[in-house]
């Protein structure tokens, strides 16, 4: 693969709440290339979409502490830009797209003006060159009759639709990288299909990297090419699709893939994970995974296991690969 | 009755089995009313959200009703509860039509007939502790007299749903999605119910929790024989923990059969559109793709006809002017298509 895009260099990400303080991200690591698509699994709250958003610079500081590590673009360290250069980088390089369209997109403004704004103020265009262009997307995200629709509002939109909106407005300032948070979660199972299908489409027409976050294992079984695995703040595994899916090994993968309901065989019981996610107010010490884990040792309650290369490219974070 | 309702009943099985519960005809319609001059003008718009359904429930079965958002599956599940009034059809519980009791008699046979709903953080008082809420549908249909039995009887459910007694005195808020959904669940066993509708009872559920919760159901199935209408959009969990499935598709169920079946033999353009769909979490499986053009039909004042006609790939012109019946393919297997 070419040289990496995106470089996160053990991140870490605190809140500073009244009740305490929330680790939501812990000494997180990763990097995705030049066309690489990158999809970010784990359960709710396990520390993906603050992760995802950090990148956009998009933590509320306060609360929102980046405590440690170092998020670079194209080698640049996001976190010493200018505002004027994150700006540019918001606007011309990276472009993200969100689960709920209705909240992310104003109600009150038409579309075409909403993405034709985004034109004038990111691609420096006038407003008849920003139309024409609005329509040209509206046609490629595949709205029909895109020229019509660019007076209605988002409310007027089904989800589907509202999502292509979206994928529109995001591919306004041909980003090179693009941030997908749920962007399908919200959706019927063929409408997600549509979705994929197009946002598939648009990586590879525009070359774009994708960092994608999901909950859904099916969905990063066919949307990305690498895969990192987060539970409790932590990233727990890392590989290619093909690797981690066909080999999974931290306890915790294993777990979440054998939790899925299979669709071309009926399993009497399923093999659930035990117990809940920890508080993550309080977490245990060591691995956050060692209360729910099966193969937990002595030394997972005190120690937070460090990465290890278990076969090229493919990393865990488990004790149980640290002792051979 | 039209013809079509006709035939659809009489392919609905007699009780040759005991059928727990028996759907026939059901229809809701919601009038839109509109504005005040489509009304002046003797306009109504008509909303159908469940479109004249007939099926059957076989004691200590589990049928899946799996469909998109707004094809009515949920509206069905309240129907039979009677949480809202059909427009028409019979729900026949025991061979009795639940649309013909009394209030009083309704609010008896309630126990029988118990919901679990999607939302846990919805669906438990804030303001109740745990005993409160498990016990108080033992004083709804007075099924514990003193306090002391009471508490055994919730102890003793919160045990069946794996939760420890020390639970008994806390609040909803103390406890995680996974935990609130076995309490939903613990309420709707309270009264020893016959039939448990389960209305997306896993979708708000992460994947690992989701399992758990599945389990619970299955469990709690064999040990108490319950029969299941469960509800849901997710066919993987469909295929799970169904015994025989109904696919519905804007208020119509377009498919119905044992669940081998519905999966590995579809024969409704729909169904096979649903499961060409589905993401597996196997990157050698196919991608998942979309074999229908376009979008949804509404339920607002549909067309005559098919209500899949204008998006599917099979479509004749009979499509768009006939509704297909439900029709008997072999054994349980019905399907209601003009093409297959």
């Amino acid at each position: 693969m070419s040289e990496p895009v995106l470089e996160i260099d053990d991140l870490t990400i605190r809140f500073n709440l009244k009740r305490g303080t929330l680790t939501a991200v812990d000494g997180v690591s990763l990097s995705i290339s030049k066309g690489e698509t990158f999809g970010l699994v784990g359960e709710s709250g396990s520390g993906k979409t603050v992760t995802a958003r950090s990148v956009m610079r998009l933590i509320p500081t306060p609360p929102g502490e980046i405590a440690s590590g170092e998020v670079r673009f194209e080698g640049k360290d996001i976190y010493q830009m200018s505002d004027r250069e994150m700006r540019e980088l918001r606007g011309q390089h990276v472009a993200m797209v969100f689960q709920e369209p209705m909240s992310a997109l104003n109600p009150v403004f038409t579309v075409g003006a909403q993405i034709g704004d985004a034109l004038r103020t990111n691609m420096g265009m006038n407003k008849a060159e920003a139309q024409e262009r609005t329509v040209e997307l509206l046609q490629l995200v595949g709205i029909p009759s895109p020229g019509s629709r660019l007076n209605s509002y988002v409310h007027e939109f089904s989800g589907g639709m509202r999502q292509r909106v979206m994928l529109a407005m995001a591919l306004s300032c041909d980003p090179t990288f693009l941030i997908a948070d749920e962007p399908t979660t919200a959706l019927d199972v063929t409408i997600q299909a549509t979705i994929l299908e197009l946002i598939s489409s648009m990586i590879e027409r525009f070359h774009m990297s994708l960092l994608f976050i999901t909950h859904n294992l099916g969905v990063v079984a066919h949307a990305c090419d690498s895969i990192g695995v987060m539970y409790a703040s932590h990233l727990v595994e890392l590989g290619t699709k093909d690797e981690v899916f066909a080999n999974p090994q931290h306890p915790y993968t294993v777990g979440l893939l054998n939790s899925i309901p299979r669709l071309d065989v009926q399993e009497k019981y399923l093999t659930p994970i035990d117990g809940y996610v920890c508080n993550m107010m309080d977490p245990p010490p060591g691995c956050k995974f060692n209360p729910r884990c099966k193969q937990a040792m002595e030394i997972c309650q005190r120690e937070i296991p460090d990465w290890k290369e278990v076969a090229p490219g493919h990393f865990a974070a488990c004790h149980l690969h640290s002792q051979q | 009755m039209s013809d079509a309702a006709m035939s659809q009943a009489e392919t609905a099985p007699t009780a040759a089995e005991e059928n727990l519960l028996d759907v026939r005809n059901l229809t809701k319609y919601f009038d839109l009313h509109g504005d005040l001059v489509s009304r002046l003008a003797g306009k109504h718009q008509l909303l159908k959200a469940v479109d004249d359904i007939s099926f059957y429930i076989r004691k200590g079965e589990t049928l899946g009703l799996v469909g998109e958002s707004g094809c009515g599956k949920s509206t069905t599940g309240r129907l039979i509860t009677r949480l809202i009034e059909p427009t028409s059809g019979e729900i026949d519980l025991h061979g009795e039509d639940l649309l013909s009791f009394s209030a009083q008699r309704m609010r008896e046979t309630r126990k029988d007939i118990q919901l679990v709903f999607q939302d846990p953080y919805a669906s438990l008082n804030p303001r109740k502790t745990i005993m409160h809420i498990l016990s108080r549908p033992l004083d709804v249909h007075g099924l514990a007299t003193n306090w002391h039995d009471k508490r055994e009887r919730v102890l003793e459910l919160l045990n069946l749903v794996g939760m420890g007694s020390e639970h008994i005195d806390r609040y909803p808020h103390e406890f995680s999605g996974g935990q609130r959904q076995r309490l939903a669940i613990a309420r709707a066993l309270s009264v020893n119910p016959e039939l448990v509708i389960g209305d997306e009872p896993v979708s708000a559920l992460d994947v690992s929790i989701q399992a758990q919760i599945l389990n619970l159901f299955r469990e709690l199935q064999e040990k108490f024989g319950l029969t299941y209408l469960f509800i849901a959009h997710d066919l993987s969990v469909i295929r799970h923990i169904s015994d025989r499935v109904a696919v519905m598709y804007v208020g119509k169920i377009v498919e119905e059969g044992p669940v081998d079946v519905i999966f590995s033999e579809p024969l409704h353009p729909y169904t096979n559109a649903l499961l060409a769909a589905v993401p597996e979490a196997d990157p050698k499986k196919p991608p998942p793709r979309l074999t229908l053009s376009g979008e949804v039909a509404t339920p607002i004042d549909p067309p005559p006809g098919c209500r899949l006609a204008g998006r599917c790939p099979l479509a004749k012109p009979v499509c768009a002017e006939v509704d297909p019946d439900l029709r008997g393919i072999d054994g349980d297997h019905r399907v209601a298509c003009h093409v297959v």
